[in-house]
């Protein structure tokens, strides 16, 4: 089946999505969308698993919001809030993203190639097979899975930068784990936050994963498995347990 | 021990003359209060939280519950609340939480506003025999019309109208999660305002599978946290709400302790079972007006612009300038939420101190508006301290075009206004998730219940408006001048735009 292909230039991302949606509605499988230029909500909402869909240009906030199903792959950056309240499918950035990057994530995984913002992860969360997964290639910035429930954020501080050099890793974190190559200087991690070198079966656990997303942009895999990485998982499950009484 | 016991709160008195053992009291208290000793009934008054469970079931009258048994020294500023919370603060060295709604006792607004009526120069209607109009829309209203006429006589709308709800009563209830209270309350609420032609709120707890069949019925939350938030749950709802903020604790978030995740809360919310749900103070994805706007776009474009999309704050200091934000970010409604709203559990502080008066602010944000002549684009609902159809009535004239009726809602069902909520065993079947509790709460007769609430309400607002000469509630909303004010102080006159009596 040939690739639908759709000119984003000069389009609302309303009629953007309708298009979008009328195509996966029609059984398109494969969409292609290009000259892509800050329009937000690109595939909000959307269903079906059996879809990919191609951002050439530089999409809006919010993109894959509320997803569930489809393969998402951007050759661009992303602004603020990829892959927010995230369901379900595969969210693929061959670039960086802005803040709140993979915001309230449920499930499916991310992927971004570079770099992303401030408070990236926050409040991720999990549920039985829905367990989010985060992978950034590069560098985060402050607030890295504040509040984070559930879910699984790797970031592996390619290209010379450490993966986390500022404040608030892991502040208020409850559920899920952050794994980061090397480690994050404890003045950096948040309240409640805990840091200790991942193990041998965290490493097995995370492996497949760091493959999967080396291979999606045919990156070598080996630097990036052969190093350590250190895991930051809540120091309590009940952070928040002794701060209130009864009246 | 240096501070000790403090005082008994309450005093249960039972009257063995009248008392027949039969231990009803004992099977209904979730306390802890009375127990069988021997032949007898005894009761530990340190354990009561008058919520009346035992007075309500008991056959022979023979409980009588009396407040604050023991005096203090009494002292105008060092009042007994005062005290405790200090002894309590001294021992823990924690923030105090309680639910329900604001105790202090803030001057009531609605109740120094009095309505109008006609006498002989213009007519009363009677509502038994004339047509009364209480049917209200939500939702965004066109600035202007246009039309375009066709030669065979028929007439085309060519404005595009935004969707809207149609309510059969102006009163619906507001967001209590599944989670704050059980889902045998949240399905009598259900039951009721499908009955009535009205909307319930799902609160941010997801939508649980068993009230599907009510959802056309409900508005879908989203807040902070996004629990049980995916497209699924958003394109059931008939309507979304974001919620910024809650009258009971505006600027902060929420906290559901892990004791009160159970299975089933668990999966409607889509968090482990037993795990804290932490509603963060702010949106993550929100810190401007702007961003408002974008999660007010982006929950219209996932739901193809099929739903009206509300925004609920609480009721503070500038809501008429945050209103006019809300009004110009997309959103359909805004919900203000008074300092007086209820809550399954807020900090002492923030309920009792933080905040204003729903009456002030509805008042406030109305006028706002149409003095940017935006006050089509959105709908007001008001909510927080909604305690009767007379609140109703002035709140309306006020400038709101519909209530969010909450704490009521849970007096009809049984609820004494404890202020227990916080503690998860409420007596009633409300605010708990224990299933020996729950099931206590019948939704069939419960669901009645709520729903003639909203019937006698209805029936009364009506009786209102046919006094006051007004057969359309569209005639009453923003009318003030059908409101005065009674001993009510210039300033505030002026800002609820309000003649003071008299004149």
């Amino acid at each position: 089946m040939v690739a639908l292909r759709i000119d984003a230039k000069s389009l609302h991302y309303t009629p953007l999505n309708q298009q979008i949606r009328k195509a996966i509605c029609d059984g398109t499988k494969e969409i292609v969308i290009d000259n892509v230029l800050g329009q937000r909500f690109i595939g909000d909402g959307i269903r079906g698993d059996d879809v990919t869909i191609t951002v050439n240009g530089v999409p809006g906030g919010d993109l894959a919001m509320f997803m569930s199903g489809p393969t998402l792959i951007v050759h661009g950056n992303a602004d603020h809030a990829p892959g927010n309240t995230m369901d379900r499918g595969k969210l693929i950035i061959h670039g960086s993203a802005g803040d709140a990057t993979a915001h309230s994530m449920r499930g499916g995984r991310m992927y971004v190639r570079d770099n992303i913002g401030y408070r990236g992860g926050i409040h991720m969360k999990q549920y039985k097979e829905k367990r989010p997964i985060l992978v950034v290639g590069g560098f985060a910035r402050a607030f890295l899975g504040e509040y984070m429930a559930g879910g699984l954020l790797i970031v592996l501080g390619m290209n010379g930068k450490e993966p986390v050099a500022e404040r608030g890793v892991g502040s208020g974190i409850h559920g899920g784990e952050i794994y980061v190559r090397g480690k994050v200087a404890e003045k950096y991690l948040g309240v409640g936050a805990q840091q200790l070198p991942a193990t041998a079966e965290q490493m097995a656990m995370i492996q497949p994963i760091i493959e999967d997303f080396a291979k999606s942009f045919g990156i070598d895999p080996a630097p990036l498995l052969s190093a350590g990485y250190s895991r930051i998982a809540a120091a309590s499950a009940r952070p928040f347990a002794n701060k209130y009484t009864p009246e | 021990m240096s501070i000790g016991s403090t005082p008994l709160r309450f005093k249960v008195e039972l009257d063995t003359g009248r008392c027949m053992n039969c231990g009803r009291c004992v099977e209904n208290c979730s306390y802890g209060v009375f127990r069988k000793e021997g032949n007898k009934i005894v009761a530990n008054s340190r354990a009561c939280v008058a919520c009346h469970r035992c007075v309500a079931f008991c056959p022979r009258d023979a409980i009588s519950i009396y407040e604050k048994p023991t005096d203090y020294r009494s002292h105008p500023v060092w009042t007994r609340e005062v005290r405790e919370a200090v002894f309590n603060q001294a021992k823990t060295g924690r923030i105090i939480v309680a639910g329900m709604g604001n105790v202090l006792p803030y001057p009531i607004i609605f109740d120094r506003l009095v309505l109008d009526a006609c006498q002989v120069t213009n007519p009363s209607i009677d509502p038994l025999r004339e047509p009364m109009e209480l049917r209200t829309y939500i939702g965004k209203k066109p600035a202007a019309l246009s039309v375009k006429e066709h030669k065979n006589g028929d007439t085309e709308l060519l404005t595009k109208l935004g969707p809207n709800l149609k309510l059969e009563t102006p009163i619906m209830i507001g967001h209590m999660s599944y989670g704050a209270i059980s889902l045998n309350a949240q399905t009598a609420l259900a039951k009721a305002v499908t009955k009535m032609g009205t909307f319930m709120g799902t609160g941010e707890g997801g939508l649980h599978e068993s009230l599907y069949p009510y959802q056309s019925h409900m508005i879908v939350q989203v807040a902070s946290g996004r629990f049980g938030v995916d497209i699924n749950y958003l394109e059931r709802g008939a309507a979304i709400e974001i919620k910024i903020g809650q009258g009971a604790k505006p600027g902060i978030g929420g906290h559901l302790p892990g004791e009160k995740v159970c299975a089933d809360v668990s999966c409607t919310r889509m968090i482990p079972e037993g795990s804290d749900a932490i509603s963060p103070a702010p949106h993550h994805d929100i810190y401007s007006i702007e961003d408002l706007k974008q999660l007010v776009h982006s929950l219209k474009e996932a739901t193809e612009w099929k739903k009206p999309v509300f925004v609920k704050i609480a009721a503070v200091h500038n809501s008429a300038a945050i209103a006019a934000g809300i009004a110009r970010s997309g959103a359909d409604a805004v919900v203000v939420d008074g300092f007086r709203g209820g809550t399954g559990a807020a900090p002492r502080v923030f309920r009792d101190h933080v905040g204003i008066p729903v009456e002030a602010a509805v008042a406030s944000v109305d006028a706002k508006l149409r003095q940017q002549g935006i006050r089509n684009e959105v709908s007001i609902i008001a909510s927080g301290g909604i305690r009767q159809s007379a609140d109703i009535a002035k709140i309306i004239c006020l400038g709101a075009d519909a209530v969010y009726i909450g704490t009521s809602a849970l007096v009809a069902m049984g609820c004494r206004v404890c202020g227990t909520c916080n503690r998860g065993i409420c007596a009633w079947g409300i605010a708990t998730q224990r299933p020996e509790l729950t099931q206590r709460l019948d939704p069939e007769t419960n669901a009645v219940q709520v729903a003639n609430l909203i019937h006698a309400w209805t029936d009364e607002i009506a009786e209102l408006m046919g006094a006051a000469g007004i057969n359309s509630i569209e005639s009453l909303r923003g009318n003030r001048d059908r409101l005065r004010g009674y001993m009510l102080d210039e300033g505030l006159l002026k800002v609820l735009d309000v003649k003071t009596v008299g004149a």
